[in-house]
């Protein structure tokens, strides 16, 4: 009965406290890619644009309050890009 | 229909998670746009290491942080003035919807005087002064334009729609039981954002 009409209601103070962590993980990326890590450099650097698209994808496009299909759809899609880039990837270096 | 006015009014038929999962559905397919994309940029990066590190050094990383640093900000008012009309605050979501497209208004003009800046130089795709470099120095600025030049003409239709969806809330055409539209254009603007999260590291920080 309650499905649809009943919807979360994320307050004010969650998409602050998200906002802050997206610019302490952005400061500490740029920080980072002053300092010569070597091949560690792009590792770090995606490591840290993958947590702060987890940030906004999560809370800021709701993603964890939304229904399993939204999450399984994200999934599938996620996994499709990851095996584009691996198949390339394996294509490439074998040649 | 006339029978109970009350209850036939919230029962207008509307199908929020389907337009929802349509926005989804649209969103996967900019990031597969967007991935092609990346995948270019990776393969030819891990071909041209030392070339893609020489063209990364000429970006401005100043005008890139606060070009993030704006985006992430719209990102949070437009989520802002998602809760408020939730809230049944009309007004301040109307105010967070303004903030976000002037956010989106500075993130252009930024990008703007980059770009002439870069222009100037005289580094653009087909220019003499860039073909004069490495070829893993001209793609990577063939994929600096092409990738950050989709993602401004994205931020334009993420300012045109979150322009309509300005005047729909002033309309009362959004309200705090019917706000899909507002979330829907709040996920296109965040993708947008996402977006920006890996073009930011992989073109402005190669130091």
């Amino acid at each position: 009965m309650e499905h649809g009409n009943n919807k979360h209601i994320t307050p004010y103070s969650t998409y602050l406290i998200v906002w802050v962590a997206l610019l302490a993980f952005t400061s500490i990326t740029v920080s980072v890619a002053g300092i010569n890590l070597g091949n560690l450099t792009l590792f770090v650097a995606l490591v840290i644009a993958a947590i702060k698209s987890a940030m906004v994808i999560n809370i800021f496009m709701h993603i964890k309050f939304e229904e399993k299909i939204f999450k399984v759809f994200l999934l599938l899609s996620g996994m499709t890009l990851l095996v584009i880039f691996l198949l390339t990837f394996t294509d490439f270096s074998f040649r | 229909m006339s029978h109970n006015e009350n209850s036939t009014a919230s029962h207008v038929h509307r199908d929020d998670v389907g337009a929802k999962m349509g926005m989804w559905l649209f969103l996967f397919t900019e990031v597969l746009l967007f991935g092609g994309m990346f995948l270019v940029y990776a393969v030819y990066r891990f071909q041209n290491p030392m070339q893609f590190h020489l063209a990364g050094m000429e970006l401005n990383t100043t005008v890139g942080t606060i070009n993030t640093i704006i985006l992430l900000t719209s990102s949070l008012t437009v989520a802002l003035a998602i809760t408020a009309i939730q809230k049944n605050n009309k007004f301040l979501s109307l105010v967070f919807l303004s903030v976000t497209l002037l956010f989106a208004l500075m993130f252009m003009v930024n990008k703007y005087f980059e770009w002439t800046t870069k222009i100037e130089h005289g580094i653009y795709p087909g220019s003499e002064e860039l073909l004069k470099k490495q070829n893993g120095e001209i793609l990577f600025f063939g994929l600096y334009y092409i990738m950050t030049g989709l993602h401004g003409l994205h931020v334009i239709v993420g300012m045109v729609l979150l322009s309509l969806m300005f005047i729909l809330i002033l309309k009362n055409k959004i309200t705090h039981d019917n706000f899909v539209k507002l979330e829907n254009s709040g996920l296109y603007w965040h993708l947008v954002d996402l977006i920006w999260i890996f073009l930011f590291p992989l073109f402005y920080l190669i130091q």
